[in-house]
């Protein structure tokens, strides 16, 4: 940290003493928006990271919410939480804890202050601080005056009262002005950290363009917000972080989801075929449903189906008629649709089925992220069922990823299971606009000539007739004459699709479906190792969203000077071919997994490495000092000879 | 040439393979017979199972429609009934169990240029597959339901199914079931189905009549098909199939004819005092108060009290059309949602991709 020599006196309106401000120099900062679930603390996050995302930092957010739309108010259940860290360089996680933490009642003090390291800075709407709502969490008395808080720099804002001061002529109500506390908060953070404000202005009047006063309102609330940081005393500093040097090009912040769904879209475009998606609303997956919904120009139908059952079956109806089927959902639903799984991998027909996973069993936490359904996108169905897996690894990877899970879907004509996961889905990152001309072509060609002959030599169309290299079988679709055929569910003969219960030819259709999924590998290049000091010993292999984590872990341990290196997998099934030769070139290889340990278990069962599973479930990422320290121990643990920790504490 | 506007992007395979099967739409027609639908596979339904004349009614009337083989598509559940798409020389699945309405809604949906039709049995449409069937029949989406209803668990060899008369002694049910049964026709005009009918597989005039109204109406059919199984279920419908007791206990349904049956027309269906229905002698009626068919009744209600003068035994049974009444497609709906869409904002990929609030880098 370094303090400028670029103090400025502030605008002294209404101040009867100047006083002096100084601008302090940060890498990066870790910020947390707490409130109720009706305090807006998703809407005034998502805003932060837009101007900061505008502004040119790298970033990287956690959403974290309860299920419920409005949990009682001022309760813990209730409180809704945002994190955003954003630096001058390009950073990997949300940040394992917050250097700032604004609660804006008590339930949002006690519900994370745990969170918050000793000295950071704390700032509070002091007007919650009630005794119905301190009693309503439990607190006998009001930790803004008993001394408790004395380990934090404790700033004590009435922010409800100016805010309703500064919209005292709106002509709104109290209830109604008070709503705008979000947007007085969101100014003052903004004042803090140097953001620009005419997104957020232009954003506002967006918004409420039906509702004028209101959209005045939230802006004078933003305004006097920002004013207040420049004004108060009780602010003395504020902070500079330069913005992130990136590769040219043009950016824009983007979440998991939105990611995703655009990724389904350019599919559609690349492969010149109508996107059909059938999809019952899930948490956390429905924001593809939305977002796709408003694409139809694109010819994307979106088709919100009676359950999870009927939108896969749908999409599978769509496929069969020459569309790229989709269908989204999380684990729940996936179980729901495993026997119509079964349908699309028996008769080879293209469909992506995107899981965004949550925490599980059951209903399980439907907000909060988990890696746990792997072994269900494998195995989850009735009889040998292979299908391919695809894992993105960043909220805007989830792009790329859903263009790969189309363009194996569309070659091998088979179902492709796309695992996101919560915090992907939620989470956003800035995201390098690509030239539409560089997405990969996914053209597909549909059979319209008969394929064999007869025994008395009339040409003839056989649905099962395997194309040699991909194994995939052609794609005839209705309305093409000459080429009619039946598909089912049934085991079919080899070639002619006709039923067949005969021993040897079931033996080889299974045979035949597992070595299409397995030569999917010699489309999918080599793994992906990250190791840029060349000698490590130990790797850290995860796949999904601990890409992050793991590798913020990985860039402390070799500022510590230690080596070691990241494997990330983006291809669950098959697994890149080279991956065994690749496990077993080291030492020792951990997994650390937001599950108990189920590619850990893939990875023994198929290479007979004895790969080390470090697991949470906690709902939430990986926390990168964390895994540093796990994996830093099994170095040390495998070289004999302790090094230093990281000196350079939590950078990323 | 006609063009059908599907909504699909201008150019791509799916688009030629559409135009070519357009362009030779005209002359296909001409030739279909009944033989042109059969395929090389062998039927393997039980001798002597109604599956038969059904299918056999089902090919030669398809002709009749003017649509080319490659042009249809024929969707199946589970079950006896289920075997179907395999024996006609369309485009078929026999999918899963329960789910050929949603598999067919997909299809149908993409695709308005098909005729998709689903044929499924009691178990298949009203068990497992319930609730597909009856999201289906309310969002009106283009395709033909043939519900092959036999009463029982034919494929699973003999178990109730929810069409079964109460005190059905089965396999599953020793001393009887106990289950109340639906009745077809009642459901799916509770859902507020568009077109609704009910035929006999014996009777080839009354079915095919039935099935060319159901072909010919905008939206989705539903047709019931009594479909006698004659290794579990044998004479389930000997009732009406009977000449004697059928035309005693029948009610058939011509639209703008009065609904009177029975020997002589002896009965007849006139109004009650509650706004429903009754049966009445119809000597014993003013010739005003019979009933005069109505299918196209905006309101379900007069349909579905008509299919409530059945009991379970089958007397008092309305034979043909109960409800045809226009209605906006779903899949047209959805084309002229994708039309709109495409109208007011072209699709432009880059503009897409590179939306909301963007920033640059330099290089």
């Amino acid at each position: 940290m370094t303090t400028t020599d670029q103090s400025v006196v502030a605008s002294t309106t209404g101040s009867p003493v100047p006083f002096v401000k100084s601008v302090v120099e940060l890498d990066r900062v870790v910020i947390r928006l707490a409130g109720d679930s009706g305090d807006g603390m998703q809407l005034t996050g998502n805003r932060f990271t837009s101007e900061t995302a505008s502004f040119g930092n790298d970033l990287s957010t956690l959403p974290n919410f309860p299920a419920e739309i409005r949990a009682p108010t001022g309760t813990l259940p209730g409180v809704s939480s945002f994190q955003l860290h954003f630096a001058d360089h390009d950073i990997m996680t949300p940040g394992d804890a917050p250097d700032v933490l604004v609660a804006m009642n008590p339930a949002a003090l006690k519900a994370n202050l745990s969170d918050l390291p000793g000295g950071g800075l704390l700032i509070v709407d002091a007007d919650e601080f009630t005794p119905r709502n301190l009693a309503k969490v439990g607190y006998a008395t009001n930790p803004l005056e008993d001394d408790s808080l004395q380990g934090w720099q404790l700033v004590n804002v009435p922010l409800t009262t100016l805010t309703l001061e500064a919209l005292a002529d709106s002509g709104l109500g109290k209830k109604e002005a008070e709503r705008s506390k979000n947007m007085f908060t969101l100014g003052l953070l903004s004042w803090m950290y140097h953001r620009p404000t005419e997104g957020t202005v232009r954003f506002l009047e967006r918004q409420f363009r039906r509702k004028p006063q209101i959209a005045a309102a939230n802006i004078a609330a933003f305004r006097a917000g920002y004013n207040y940081g420049e004004t108060t005393e009780a602010f003395a500093v504020s902070y500079e972080i330069k913005p992130a040097p990136m590769a040219p090009g043009r950016y824009r912040n983007i979440s998991g989801n939105q990611a995703l769904a655009l990724g389904i879209v350019a599919a559609g475009q690349r492969s010149g075929l109508p996107v059909f998606l059938g999809a019952y609303p899930i948490t956390p997956a429905s924001d593809i449903l939305h977002e796709l919904s408003r694409h139809k120009s694109f010819g994307v139908r979106t088709f919100q189906a009676e359950d999870e059952i009927a939108g896969i079956a749908s999409a599978i109806g769509a496929s069969f008629g020459g569309a790229l089927g989709v269908t989204t959902t999380s684990g729940p639903g996936v179980s729901l649709k495993s026997e119509a799984l079964g349908l699309a991998v028996m008769t080879e027909l293209p469909l992506v089925v995107v899981d965004v996973q949550r925490g599980g069993p059951s209903t399980g936490l439907p907000t909060k992220t988990e890696q746990s359904d792997l072994l269900q996108a494998m195995f989850g169905r009735n009889g040998e069922a292979p299908l391919p897996v695809v894992a993105p690894r960043s909220p805007a990877d989830c792009f790329d990823a859903a263009l790969e899970a189309a363009r194996i879907a569309l070659t091998y004509r088979t179902p492709v299971m796309l695992l996101s996961d919560g915090y992907l889905a939620n989470g956003a990152e800035p995201w390098q606009i690509p030239d539409t001309e560089e997405l990969p072509d996914l053209r597909v060609e549909f059979a319209s000539e008969p394929n064999a002959t007869t025994a008395d030599g009339t040409p003839e169309f056989q649905p099962y007739l395997r194309d040699p290299e991909t194994l995939a079988r052609p794609w005839a679709i209705p309305g093409t004459s000459g080429m009619q055929h039946r598909i089912g569910g049934l085991e079919k003969a080899d070639k002619t699709g006709n039923i067949s219960y005969d021993p040897a030819n079931h033996d080889l259709m299974t045979r035949l479906r597992q070595a299409k999924v397995d030569g999917i590998a010699a489309s999918i290049g080599p793994t992906d190792v990250d190791d840029p000091d060349g000698d490590a010993s130990v790797a850290v292999i995860g796949w999904g969203s601990t890409y992050g984590p793991i590798g913020a872990a990985c860039r402390r341990i070799r500022r510590s000077g230690r080596s070691v290196a990241q494997i990330h997998l983006r291809h669950l099934n098959p697994f890149p071919a080279d991956l065994g030769e690749v496990l077993r070139r080291y030492d020792r290889v951990i997994c650390p997994e937001m599950n108990l340990g189920q590619l850990s278990m893939l990875l023994r069962a198929k290479y007979l490495v004895d790969v080390q599973s470090h697991t949470q479930v906690r709902g939430l990422p990986f926390r990168a000092a964390e895994l540093a320290a796990v994996v830093q121990d099994v170095i040390d643990s495998t070289s004999g000879a302790p090094l230093a920790a990281d000196p350079n504490g939590g950078a990323e | 040439m006609t063009t059908v506007e599907l909504g699909m992007p201008a150019e791509g395979p799916i688009a030629d393979a559409i135009a070519r099967s357009l362009e030779t739409q005209g002359e296909k027609r001409a030739e279909l017979k009944a033989k042109d639908l059969k395929t090389d596979q062998e039927v393997r339904w039980c001798p002597g199972c109604g599956d038969y004349v059904i299918l056999n009614a089902v090919q030669s009337f398809l002709p009749s429609l003017g649509i080319a083989r490659e042009d249809m598509v024929i969707v199946s559940g589970i079950g006896c009934s289920s075997r179907f798409p395999y024996y006609m020389n369309t485009y078929g699945m026999h999918s899963i169990h329960g789910r050929a309405p949603a598999i067919a809604t997909g299809l149908a949906a993409s695709r308005p240029d098909l005729s998709v039709w689903v044929v499924t049995g009691d178990g298949d449409a009203l068990s497992i597959g319930g609730n597909h069937l009856i999201h289906t029949l309310r969002r009106n989406v283009n395709l033909k339901i043939l519900l092959f209803n036999n009463r029982i668990y034919g494929l699973t060899k003999g178990q109730y199914s929810p069409t079964s008369e109460v005190g059905k002694v089965t396999k599953s049910t020793p001393m009887g079931s106990l289950d109340h049964p639906f009745n077809p026709v009642s459901l799916a005009l509770g859902a507020d189905a568009t077109f609704v009918g009910r035929a006999m597989d014996s009777d080839r005039k009354g079915l095919t009549e039935v099935l060319r109204q159901a072909a010919e109406h905008q939206g989705t059919a539903l047709v019931e098909i009594y479909q006698n199984c004659n290794i579990f279920n044998d004479g389930a419908f000997d009732l009406l199939k009977d000449p004697t007791t059928g035309v005693q206990w029948s009610i058939p349904l011509v639209h703008g004819k009065p609904l009177v049956f029975g020997p002589d027309g002896a009965s007849c269906v006139v109004r009650d005092e509650f706004g429903g229905l009754r049966i009445a002698e119809t000597d014993q009626v003013d010739a005003d108060d019979i009933v005069v068919h109505d299918a196209t009744r905006e309101d379900p209600s007069y349909a579905f009290a008509l299919s409530r003068l059945s009991s379970q035994d089958l007397r008092y049974t309305p034979m043909g059309v109960f409800r045809s009444v226009p209605k906006p497609t779903y899949d047209k709906m959805m084309a002229d949602q994708v039309e709109e869409a495409r109208t007011s904002s072209p699709a432009d990929l880059g503009a897409l991709l590179a939306g909301g609030d963007t920033w640059t880098v330099p290089a």
